[in-house]
């Protein structure tokens, strides 16, 4: 037997309960101490409302677009020699390396009216930065890495022998892959897509500059409770706060429960 | 197998390769180079001089202590957290050990907003503490130590995250082995468990590091914004950006690209070491 566990397993506890725990507790203990009706009156204004609207919707746009493209990637990358790969396949963790402020600020600039991306696009008549566009452009850049990461290694472990008897069986390409092939990589997608969304729904640094930031237009939740803590309307900030934090922590079950699921299927 | 090769039975044709390729190439080019191009471009818009000048003014340099001295502060902790949980959980069987693991990862999935407001509700004036700690004139938010605090908070799964998997996969058979050949638990851990995971630990150890450094909302929340003395890195660069001193917004934004550029390379470097992939750069809430 080795020693050290009562040390370790002690100080684990005691160092996540002082800064974590208790912490967060206080969100939920300051909700309570609303009352029921107070909390749901500051939970669900309109414009806290709208908030949810423009967080869970900009979030969910963005992850499908990154289940979509994400897919691609990992597709190229993992099926497709050709030169630069390794370049390409380091480059994609960029999202997560980079501050966010910094993907903020760059964005912004880029999609501005008069930036290199927003000129040809307002040619087109299309207004991308400070407006609900310009949160799904930032939400898909912060949420790019998660579907690859998540689909690369499925697609790595996959036998290339199953497709190869569903081809000798007769079955079409079509068919191989809808058959064999995204069955099998089903759940990692899921999992990148609801990483990507959780991510996205409590995304800031990287939203702000390009939103805009219009009350019931484009303000995102996370900003709507930032905007409460300088008002020092704490209540109200709470109330959101407990929201957005119970959906995180049901967002972090369902992913647990989504990658039992699928070792369970590699296994 | 013989009559098809195998490229043509489970790949598909060449004009659909290539055309994927390009797809996913443009766009990664698109979300990921050219924002990472504009950074460099516009920080170097009005000259040198002037990308040296926002480098080198007191407010930026008070702005890299600033931050500097939180990530010296929680990079440590949550390296020694790290090193404990994963001896925990990977050395020893006990009930809950998945849970522990789920809690573990709760900072991650946290909003950085949330992770500064619970300790404007633990330490502000109206928290719990606020009375306490204001009737001995202490100022935790809205000062330094707020600063250090959610620092702590958003980087603290880093460390723990890229070593508990590596441990597990190692068991427990080669301490146990020089436990029984008379090694003490410190000889065992420092010659045994130390060289087997150095590359992990500091894998983990550059990634906590790169996002204390770079660390926004969380920060944003505790920070009282008082130039000079309360401006992490990213802060600094808002203000300039919402003062429209783009130029200069860029130039200390470019530093924290090239620090994330860094980051990327050193994945790859020690990805090359180990001779397998590596958790990403953020590895969220992987096997719990």
């Amino acid at each position: 037997m080795l020693p050290g566990f009562g040390l370790s397993l002690g100080f684990t506890l005691g160092y996540l309960s002082l800064l974590v725990l208790i912490p967060l507790s206080t969100v939920f203990a300051k909700s309570a101490a609303l009352g029921w009706t107070g909390f749901w009156e500051a939970a669900t204004t309109a414009r806290v409302l709208a908030s949810y609207r423009v967080s869970f919707g900009t979030a969910f746009i963005a992850a499908a677009l990154n289940t979509l493209f994400g897919l691609l990637v990992a597709w190229v990358l993992v099926r497709y020699p050709f030169p630069g790969r390794k370049l390409i396949d380091a480059v994609v963790d960029l999202p997560f390396a980079l501050p966010t402020a910094v993907a903020g600020i760059a964005l912004t600039t880029l999609y501005a009216p008069n930036g290199w991306l927003g000129k040809p696009l307002a040619a087109l008549g299309v207004k991308a930065a400070f407006t609900p566009l310009g949160i799904i452009i930032a939400l898909t850049f912060i949420g790019l890495p998660f579907v690859v990461r998540t689909v690369q290694p499925v697609l790595q472990d996959l036998e290339r022998e199953s497709e190869e008897a569903a081809v000798s069986l007769g079955a079409s390409r079509w068919q191989t892959l809808r058959r064999v092939v995204f069955p099998a990589i089903g759940p990692a997608l899921l999992t990148g897509f609801a990483l990507a969304f959780a991510r996205g729904v409590g995304e800031y640094g990287s939203v702000v500059f390009i939103s805009g930031n219009m009350p019931m237009k484009t303000e995102i939740a996370p900003l709507l409770i930032m905007t409460k803590l300088e008002q020092f309307d704490y209540a109200g900030a709470t109330a959101i706060g407990a929201v957005m934090l119970l959906v995180s922590f049901v967002l972090l079950f369902t992913i647990n429960l989504l990658q039992w699921w699928s070792r369970r299927r590699t296994a | 197998m013989s009559d098809l090769p195998r490229s043509a039975a489970v790949g598909e044709p060449r004009l659909v390769r290539w055309t994927l390729i390009a797809l996913a190439l443009g766009f990664l080019a698109l979300f990921l180079i050219v924002p990472l191009v504009a950074v460099f471009a516009e920080a170097l818009r009005k000259g040198v001089a002037v990308y040296l000048a926002a480098l080198r003014e007191p407010d930026a340099v008070s702005a890299v202590r600033l931050t500097l001295l939180a990530a010296a502060v929680a990079v440590p902790l949550n390296l020694v957290f790290g090193l404990a949980a994963a001896w925990a959980i990977a050395k020893f069987q006990f009930r809950g050990r998945s849970l522990l693991l789920t809690l573990i990862d709760l900072p991650f999935a946290v909003s950085p907003v949330i992770a500064g407001m619970i300790f404007i509700l633990l330490f502000g004036a109206q928290g719990w503490l606020g009375p306490w700690l204001q009737a001995r004139d202490i100022q935790v938010v809205f000062a330094v130590p707020g600063i250090v605090l959610a620092t702590t908070f958003v980087t603290f799964p880093f460390v723990a995250r890229e070593l508990i998997p590596l441990m597990v996969e190692q068991g427990p058979e080669e301490e146990e082995a020089a436990i029984v050949l008379g090694a003490t638990g410190w000889q065992t851990f420092r010659r045994v468990t130390l060289p087997n995971i150095r590359w992990g630990l500091l894998y983990g150890v550059i990634l906590c590091t790169a996002r204390a450094i770079g660390e926004f909302g969380a920060v944003s929340v505790v920070s009282g914004h008082i130039r000079g003395e309360t401006n992490t890195l990213p802060l600094h660069i808002e203000i300039l950006y919402n003062e429209y001193h783009f130029a200069a917004a860029f130039a200390v934004a470019s530093l924290l690209t090239l620090l994330a550029l860094v980051t990327l390379a050193a994945k790859s470097l020690l990805e090359h070491r180990r001779r397998e992939p590596m958790p990403a750069v953020e590895p969220a809430i992987e096997a719990a």
